[in-house]
């Protein structure tokens, strides 16, 4: 290497990541929300196994079970896990175009096409639930 | 930003400075150049250079769009200079940063060797088992193969998604979102055969397994290349063919 | 050169983020709002009992819960891994994470397949 260039060549500039660097742009920011929604995820499914426990248990355990949840404060916080859950659901569906690519024969599946599958799915598993928990 | 009597007769650029040879830490340089609303950010760097200060440093050369070489950051936004107009920042002033990721030589000039390294690491051109003899003939594809690669083979190199891409800049072994938009784009060609070898690099956590998708690669790409999609698409074939070869080990890999 | 065996977790993630987004919202708002403040009536006790005793629905919740476990520990792992800078810690976290969604795993098949 010319000897001339040495002077200047080790010298570059790197700039280093703030540790928090996902509070300096929303779309960052929202990239880590969507990521943490996986904890309400295991919150949601935990309750959901502590309530099958207690069916099991027999009425009573289930009617004390329902009370507890009727609490304001634990309604409150419940409504957020809604929210928190819905919005995992909606940024997990709008992805869902990106990684699954159909083709049939020549053509391509349109990626709208393929999202309103997913939400139609969504819709479907959410009916028969609900079909199953509140029949009579 | 309307047409209104108050445009501007200038707006302010400050610019990033690194000149190693008499300052070890970057600075910023603040320009006073004239408003035309038919300028891009480009222009005003020109009009700097040509006229206020000679000695910055920048990387451009078609001004349309397609040599990928004047990315830099706008209001920490990696944009293609030659392509966004200086009214979409008014008022100003204007932050103008080297692209991120990257480490700077001086002024606005990034090291791109790395990404040079990725794009043979990933053997972005097309792999053939076998030539065939020119008398043979060209390689035929219908409208629909060229479909499938198509939109990949759009991207310009500019690094944008790369400057975008936290993960990258966090993790610099990360092959990165054009490298495997691209590996995908001969991936994808009926003619090309090279899949099979590109995968075990990309099939790595430093290839497709260290991208979270945080997606904003997709979001700066200039081209609509889709870099995130093609990840995507990269991890759902991956994942088949490691199922497929444990349901049915060849010999041959 | 050897190929990651990120696929399998890749594929739990994935299974799980699907599960819960499919399944939660409609669970979380039957479930833990709708019932408790009495907007709805639940089916009759007797069904209900016999519809989570149901081998076949212990063994849905069995691997839903495993799913959402991984897909926890997944988005978790590299939360911490890319979101506080600790690659240098790469190892003890995913050890962590998927070890305790494999605890996890096992804890709630041995509750839920008690159920019955
Ligand atoms: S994928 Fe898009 S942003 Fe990335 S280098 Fe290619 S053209 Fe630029």
């Amino acid at each position: 290497m010319n000897p001339g260039y040495r002077l200047y060549y080790p010298r570059w500039y790197r700039k280093r990541v703030p540790i928090f660097w996902w509070l300096h742009k929303r779309s960052y920011a929202v990239f880590i929300a969507r990521e943490l929604t996986s904890v309400f995820v295991v919150y949601a499914a935990a309750v959901v196994v502590a309530l099958v426990l207690t069916l099991n248990k027999g009425e009573p355990a289930w009617e004390a079970a329902m009370s507890r949840l009727s609490h304001p404060l634990v309604i409150t916080a419940h409504v957020l896990v809604l929210f928190v859950i819905l919005f995992h659901t909606i940024t997990w569906l709008n992805l869902a175009p990106m990684a699954i690519v159909v083709k049939l024969g020549d053509r391509k599946v349109p990626p709208t096409a393929v999202l309103i599958g997913h939400y139609g799915a969504w819709f479907a598993c959410s009916v028969v639930v609900a079909w199953l928990l509140l029949w009579r | 930003m309307s047409e209104t009597l108050t445009v501007p007769e200038t707006v302010i650029l400050e610019v990033f400075r690194y000149r190693p040879e008499v300052e070890s830490e970057p600075t910023f340089d603040s320009f006073e150049v004239p408003f035309h609303p038919e300028w891009m950010i480009l222009d005003a760097l020109n009009y700097i250079k040509d006229d206020l200060d000679g000695s910055l440093s920048y990387r451009w050369a078609c001004r349309m769009g397609v040599c990928g070489s004047c990315g830099m950051l706008a209001n920490g936004q990696p944009v293609l200079t030659c392509a966004t107009y200086l009214e979409s920042l008014l008022p100003g002033p204007i932050r103008i940063e080297p692209l991120e990721g990257f480490p700077v030589i001086r002024d606005l000039v990034g090291d791109i060797g790395d990404f040079m390294n990725k794009l043979s690491d990933v053997k972005a051109w097309l792999i053939r088992d076998e030539e065939k003899p020119v008398e043979d003939g060209e390689y035929l594809q219908t409208p629909s193969q060229l479909d499938d690669y198509k939109q990949y083979s759009m991207c310009i190199n500019c690094m944008l998604c790369y400057s975008a891409c936290p993960v990258y800049r966090l993790e610099p072994e990360f092959i990165g979102p054009a490298a495997i938009a691209l590996a995908q784009r001969y991936n994808l060609d009926s003619r090309d055969e090279g899949a099979e070898e590109r995968m075990d690099v990309l099939s790595q956590h430093d290839g497709i397994w260290g991208c979270t998708l945080v997606g904003e690669c997709t979001e700066v790409c200039p081209k609509g290349v889709d870099p995130a999609g093609a990840i995507q698409r990269y991890k759902v074939s991956a994942t088949m063919d490691y199922f497929k070869s444990l349901l049915m080990p060849r010999s041959s890999s | 050169m050897k190929r990651s065996r990120e696929p399998i977790i890749w594929v739990l993630f994935g299974g799980g983020g699907m599960a819960s987004a499919l399944f939660l919202p409609v669970l979380i708002l039957v479930l833990f709002i709708a019932l408790p403040l009495g907007w709805v009536q639940s089916a009759p006790i007797d069904d209900l009992q016999w519809l989570v005793r149901h081998p076949l629905t212990r063994l849905g919740l069995i691997v839903f819960v495993m799913l959402c476990l991984f897909h926890w520990a997944h988005r978790f792992r590299y939360t911490l891994y890319d979101g506080l800078q600790l690659s240098h810690l790469n190892e003890v976290i995913a050890v962590l994470t998927y070890g305790m969604a494999m605890v996890g795993t096992v804890v709630g098949a041995y509750l839920i397949w008690g159920v019955g």
